[in-house]
């Protein structure tokens, strides 16, 4: 595909995927690359040999970040991506390793000092844990806070809010109140992708298909009510009252009088 | 403040070894709420906590929730010195994974752009270093400056600060040519004369020098590792630009140079910027003579709106319009990350798609983690009151830092 964008141009891919993965053996468990990105998976005990390879031997220079992300539905939860820049290749990597919960996964701090504080926010955000970090605190939610905010089943509005007590003199800790819910719109088409029944279609879902029928009932003639044959002699006998029959003189027959007593039109004073 | 007391092995008397004392968190010459725990032996510096964090709002979790769109504003929030440049990496980002056009006048209205916020950035940043130094004339005229700037963010997107011009596939309205008139008046006539009257109080000057020369020096190996960017990793040597190595827009076609320092110290980290707002003039005035005319949105009506008149005469465009703004553009799955170079070094979005109307994660690489990060091993053996230098020459804004 053309590329027509005009976002960053780096050095060309042209090679470099094969090249690392060969470079990098068997501590690569997957590679793509995807939208001009060239992203390698590599096994979390061999993270740091790998991102050492890559700084020593193939240029990756500077660690420019690392993110977080959150799948709950796998069993390893969080992917944790490395962002590398060569600077003397003019060239851009991403690294990927998968962790869950209670799998560490060895620091890079001994590669790159300031892997400290991007390890600290992983760990922050996600709650993933990084082994052999000096320093893995907290760094951007508050002092004491508990939980791990940027996790998909921590829900937005978190748990807890502050305010000033006036009567305490002090900062207090709230269960989150809201005056109004938390408005989260959907607006995806509901003829694509849409994971909740569309109001009206309720019992339509609940009975998923009717029984099959082995002969079909058919109304051919006003006979066939479908209710025995009793009814079907009484519908055939009966015939609906006929329409009203036209006046001699042809004309529709007039509306009826008005029942109340209303002053003539025109009559005003 | 917490004090230390040993007793002196020598004479007996009690003695103050160290003290641990609160730089901030509401301190001016900390930039916004930064809270420094600095270990002191008398005033020397020996080692520095900084706690960040105060500021955090969880811009990536509200824009989980968010579509494309409607995200975009966040991004003015983030650096509030320089929030077109924020938004120039977004929306990259986006049309990266879309693979979207954008028409060139688009592209030289957002260089345009980028490179005033940029100056308007540098204003700020060089105005109150000068002052946390302790000059103040030269803050106030730089500030002229900056207000200029934004009343022509005014002019062009209706709000000063938080402009929320740039769009996926250009931007949202073209501007009026004697925006463009006036801006290139101004580059010709009060912007160098302010900016050069400015300087000229503390460029030669001795206390300046005496503040900022050989102030934190960091080696072009430690710049590096501590992953630098932008006029850091310059003043440090190394000739790294991304507009320069890595062009987006219409960079490539742009002609000017990159500054480096020599010393690698804050006076070079404070001449870098000084030279980088002179080449941002030179980009403006490419930019103004070579933009063409033409739209400023890619046509592609699944992902751009029409316009307003279109509307009222076309059905499909009052239904695109429709879908847009309610269930928005869908971005196809997969990851991308985009860095641009803000005015404060390399400012990079990581966006993960699901292949749905928003983002399913967008990781922000904010400048400022990595250099204040190195505060501590920039400042050890320092005194006291170079720290404020220090964090002056680094350009630290929370909003961005803490998101």
């Amino acid at each position: 595909m053309p590329v027509l964008h005009s976002a960053p141009k780096i050095a060309s891919n042209e090679g470099v995927l094969d090249a690392l993965v060969a470079a990098l053996g068997s501590m690569v468990v997957a590679s793509k690359e995807e939208h001009g990105e060239i992203v390698l998976t590599v096994a979390r005990a061999e993270v740091e040999n790998a991102l050492r390879a890559l700084r020593d031997d193939h240029g990756y220079q500077q660690l420019m970040e690392m993110a977080g992300v959150d799948y709950p539905s796998r069993p390893e939860r969080f992917d944790v991506v490395y962002m590398l820049l060569s600077v003397t290749k003019n060239h851009r990597l991403m690294v990927k390793v998968t962790a869950a919960e209670n799998t560490p996964v060895p620091t890079v701090t001994t590669l790159w000092p300031n892997a400290g504080w991007l390890e600290r926010e992983v760990f922050d955000m996600y709650g993933v844990i990084f082994a052999g970090n000096p320093d893995l605190r907290r760094i951007l939610t508050d002092y004491g806070f508990e939980g791990h905010p940027f996790r998909k089943d921590f829900p937005l509005t978190g748990y807890v809010e502050l305010r000033y007590s006036e009567e305490d003199k002090r900062v207090v800790y709230e269960p989150v109140k809201l005056a109004q819910d938390l408005r989260s719109f959907d607006f995806m088409s509901p003829w694509e992708g849409a994971d909740y029944i569309l109001p009206g279609d309720e019992k339509a879902a609940e009975a998923a298909s009717p029984p099959p029928v082995a002969d079909k009932k058919t109304t051919e003639t006003k006979a066939d009510t479908g209710a025995g044959d009793k009814a079907n002699d009484k519908a055939a006998e009966k015939a609906s009252a006929p329409a009203p029959a036209k006046a001699e003189d042809g004309k529709a027959p007039e509306a009826p009088k008005s029942t109340d007593s209303r002053p003539e039109k025109g009559d005003d004073k | 403040m917490s004090m230390q007391l040993e007793t002196s092995p020598t004479t007996g008397d009690e003695v103050i070894t160290n003290y641990t004392i609160n730089f901030g968190p509401q301190h001016p010459a900390a930039h916004g709420v930064l809270r420094m725990v600095m270990e002191l032996d008398g005033e020397i510096i020996e080692r520095i906590d900084p706690h960040v964090g105060l500021l955090h709002r969880g811009t990536e979790k509200l824009i989980e929730h968010k579509t494309y769109l409607q995200a975009l504003p966040y991004f003015d929030r983030l650096d509030y010195c320089s929030p077109l440049a924020m938004e120039h990496s977004y929306v990259l980002a986006i049309e990266k994974m879309l693979n979207l056009e954008v028409p060139l006048r688009a592209q030289y209205l957002r260089v345009l752009f980028a490179e005033l916020t940029r100056i308007c950035n540098h204003m700020m940043n060089m105005g109150s270093h000068i002052m946390d130094i302790g000059a103040m004339t030269p803050n106030l005229w730089l500030f002229e400056v900056r207000e200029d700037c934004l009343n022509f963010f005014e002019r062009a997107s209706g709000a000063r600060m938080h402009s929320a011009w740039f769009r996926p596939g250009g931007v949202h309205q073209d501007v009026p040519l004697k925006l463009l008139t006036d801006i290139a008046d101004w580059l010709d006539t009060r912007l160098p004369e302010l900016f050069g009257d400015a300087l000229s109080l503390v460029v030669d000057n001795r206390i300046f020098k005496q503040r900022n020369v050989d102030i934190a020096i960091v080696s072009k190996e430690d710049a590096l590792a501590w992953g630098f960017s932008g006029p850091m990793i310059r003043a440090a040597g190394i000739p790294w630009d991304i507009r320069k190595s890595q062009p987006y827009d219409v960079y490539d076609r742009m002609d000017f140079e990159i500054p480096v320092g020599t010393n690698s110290d804050c006076y070079d980290r404070f001449m870098v910027r000084a030279e980088e707002v002179r080449q941002s003039i030179k980009i403006m005035k490419q930019c103004l003579r070579d933009m063409p005319e033409g739209p400023v949105a890619s046509t592609d009506r699944k992902v751009s709106p029409p316009k307003r008149a279109e509307m009222k005469s076309s059905m499909e465009s009052l239904i695109h319009h429709f879908k847009l703004y309610t269930e928005g553009f869908h971005v196809p799955a997969g990851e991308v990350y985009v860095a641009t170079e803000s005015p404060k070094g390399e400012f990079g979005v990581y966006l993960v798609s699901d292949g749905s109307n928003k983002p399913y994660r967008c990781k922000i690489r904010p400048t400022a983690f990595s250099h204040l990060q190195a505060m501590d091993f920039m400042s050890k053996g320092h005194m006291l009151p170079d720290a404020t230098a220090i964090l002056g020459a680094m350009d630290i804004v929370f909003g961005e830092c803490d998101r």
